[in-house]
């Protein structure tokens, strides 16, 4: 039996994970400024986050919340980790970013850094790198967060090409941000401390729309 | 050339975003890739980048950057050599 | 629950020609479909050698029969690829059985957003190409176009895309969800491509040279492919005939760096031995295997030494067939599952071109001359940026 043994959630300039307000900015700040201000508060150094366009710093750090107090890496294999994203912009506001970049021909400086991150799923190999993370992968572009197409995918994935799996939503579109990441676990190796919470659409759906937010 | 090599430094360092190097630590030989600030193969040509935004050199095969790209020394070397800088 | 999966349909539109019986004609006469650039508009227009599909957009648009034509060169060539492959299977999508699209793409409609981005500023008369960007786009309208589809879905995992929408297609229809489903990937050439390539400095000036020594990097090219794949139930309920059987896949992550593969090839490594495993099959099985062999230094490295790993000192026969369509980004893994099919049917190796030495520390030496030679397995490999790695087992029926 699957379960989500802990889950991030990040909007409006608020962290919560497993449905508890944890970090919050001030909602003038922009949302590098957010970013950089979430990272401080994990405590952690990686120095190749600065690198990194936004929605992979929003994708790493949600991910890094969910795990935070997690005992899902020490319990997981690393080549049987799986990790299913999915967003509606692709990466649209990188995207936007490199396009400009080459669109004037008096400063044509395109830089390959921004190039680098004008694909969905680099998200993905940031988080694999950051844990070594081999196991299988997809992206999946979606009009919304999708429980249903990332539960049945999570069922077919479970069990038999992965044990574990780090699931989610990470969308960046101007000003406008989420990152919902949830991590899957077999409930049979776990210690019954863990509060049981199915691996469904009406679970996924439910601790997604849990209403947190203070503004 | 030792002004130069610290305008480089800030230069490497902005265009980077190495928001956690101290550039006090950086010397003027420090391997730049590595072992010393741990860039990679992108950065490489985000220097590459830099050299013909900032000093108008083009390096037209990123194999030679290699050589270049040792040190900020070196790299300061290289502007110096090309009459640029 | 595990029933076979077989490919019982196929189309294809690339440099090589419209569709696959145009494609398998360039491949036999080993003729590649790289050349200059007279489509696409872009400062690189005289510098680079493109796969380019010479057709404009008005001739694709007349092809599909578009209405209302918008133009979007990449929703386009995935119309035509996926009808082809419909009718080429003889499915019928109003029988009542369960029908999936799973497409894939990266480029989406960049090519035609990028013609009108600054003008949207100013006024709105191509304001509709907004609605066409999305990656989600050209699948909902490829869906119309076939008809009577039940399931879609959008796959963006860069240059392995394809290979991951044929693999959830497999499991889909393993999983009894779908009967049958159109798989497949498509990327048409944008300047957006072109520049980022170039930003990376990956692009060979001249004819890219797959697992050469003195190879200098890829070229782009554009297409669509798509197949259709069914359950053994859902084809024998209607006496369809299989084309090729889809045996093992596998997909792992490299975890090494965003856009490099890692010098062992570790995730390619994990990718391959985890589909031989799911196929019950030893590494001295596999017949021949269609590279990534995109002919950039990293990637050919990297493959080989993955092979290396695997196969030891019993390396299969390979080729890169990168050098006839150039990199079709997410479209590239379908076009070479449809390559393998043909492979397979024709028990042909289509070469690899414009090799000439081999990589000193590997001295692998893909097949460089048309052969024609007993096929019964074939391993194709797609790695994309963000470490997405995987690998397909076809088998002749």
């Amino acid at each position: 039996m699957y379960i989500i043994t802990s889950y991030a959630h990040i909007k409006h300039h608020q962290v919560a994970v497993n449905g508890e307000l944890i970090f919050k900015t001030e909602p003038t700040h922009s949302l590098s400024e957010f970013l950089s201000e979430a990272y401080k508060s994990m405590g952690i150094i990686y120095p190749k986050f600065h690198k990194m366009d936004a929605q992979c710093k929003l994708g790493l750090l949600c991910t890094e919340f969910a795990l935070q107090n997690s005992s899902f890496l020490t319990n997981s294999s690393l080549t049987k980790t799986a990790i299913v994203l999915s967003n509606s912009a692709s990466s649209l506001e990188t995207d936007r970013q490199y396009q400009a970049s080459i669109a004037d021909k008096s400063n044509y400086f395109p830089s390959p850094t921004v190039f680098v991150y004008t694909l969905p799923n680099i998200v993905i190999g940031e988080i694999a790198i950051k844990h070594k993370l081999t196991g299988e992968n997809a992206f999946f572009v979606t009009e919304k967060m999708d429980a249903q197409l990332l539960v049945n995918y999570a069922d077919i994935l479970l069990g038999q090409y992965a044990e574990a799996a780090i699931i989610g939503w990470i969308e960046v579109d101007g000003d406008s941000y989420e990152a919902f990441i949830f991590l899957v676990e077999n409930g049979e190796y776990l210690n019954k401390n863990v509060i049981f919470k199915p691996l469904n659409q009406s679970t996924v759906n439910q601790l997604y729309n849990q209403t947190l937010w203070t503004h | 050339m030792d002004a130069l090599i610290e305008k480089l430094k800030k230069q490497i360092i902005e265009q980077l975003n190495l928001a956690e190097v101290n550039p006090d630590e950086v010397s003027a030989d420090s391997p730049l890739f590595g072992e010393g600030l741990g860039l990679d193969s992108i950065d490489a040509l985000e220097l590459i980048v830099l050299l013909e935004k900032h000093y108008g050199i083009k390096i037209e095969d990123p194999k030679d950057g290699k050589v270049i790209f040792q040190s900020l020394r070196t790299m300061a070397e290289y502007i110096k050599a090309q009459g640029k800088g | 629950m595990s029933q076979r999966v077989y490919i019982t349909g196929l189309g294809m539109i690339s440099a090589l020609g419209n569709t696959v019986s145009e494609g398998f004609l360039s491949l036999s006469q080993s003729k590649t479909g790289i050349g200059k650039i007279n489509h696409l508009t872009t400062r690189y227009k005289e510098e680079f050698l493109a796969g380019e599909i010479n057709l404009s957009n008005k001739d694709l648009a007349d092809l599909v029969k578009d209405s209302n034509p918008e133009y979007n060169r990449n929703t386009y060539l995935a119309m035509i690829a996926a009808k082809e492959a419909v009718i080429h299977s003889g499915i019928d999508t109003k029988d009542g059985l369960r029908t999936g699209l799973i497409s894939s793409t990266t480029v989406a409609g960049m090519g035609i957003t990028e013609l009108y981005y600054k003008e949207l500023f100013e006024k709105t008369d191509h304001l509709s190409v907004i609605d066409t960007h999305d990656c989600g786009y050209s699948t909902e309208r490829i869906a119309d176009y076939i008809g009577n589809v039940d399931y879609v879905t959008t796959i963006s995992t860069a240059c392995s895309s394809a290979a991951n929408a044929i693999m959830l297609g497999c499991r889909m229809i393993k999983h009894g969800q779908l009967d049958r489903v159109v798989v497949g990937g498509v990327d048409a050439l944008s300047k957006f491509t072109f520049n980022g390539f170039n930003t990376l400095m990956i692009l060979d000036r001249e004819w890219c040279k797959p697992f050469d020594e003195n190879r200098k990097g890829l070229n782009l090219g554009e297409g669509a492919a798509f197949l259709v794949i069914e359950g053994e139930e859902a084809l024998n309920k209607r006496q369809g005939k299989p084309l090729t059987e889809i045996i093992g896949y596998a997909n792992a992550n490299d975890a090494y760096h965003q856009t490099a593969s890692s010098p062992e090839g570790y995730g390619a490594t994990l990718a391959i031995q985890q589909a031989l495993a799911m196929s019950g099959l030893n590494p001295s099985q596999v017949d021949y295997i269609n590279m990534h062999g995109t002919g950039t230094p990293n990637n050919d490295l990297s493959e080989g030494m993955a092979t290396v790993a695997v196969f030891g000192n019993q390396i299969p026969k390979f080729s890169s067939t990168k050098a006839y369509t150039g990199h079709t980004l997410a479209a590239a893994a379908s076009i070479e599952a449809v390559i393998s099919v043909l492979s397979l049917q024709h028990q042909t190796i289509f070469p690899n071109l414009n090799f000439t030495t081999p990589i000193a520390s590997l001295n692998l030496t893909p097949i460089h001359e048309l052969l024609k030679t007993p096929i019964n397995i074939v391993l194709s490999n797609s790695f994309g940026f963000g470490g997405n790695c995987s690998s397909l087992l076809f088998k002749k029926v």
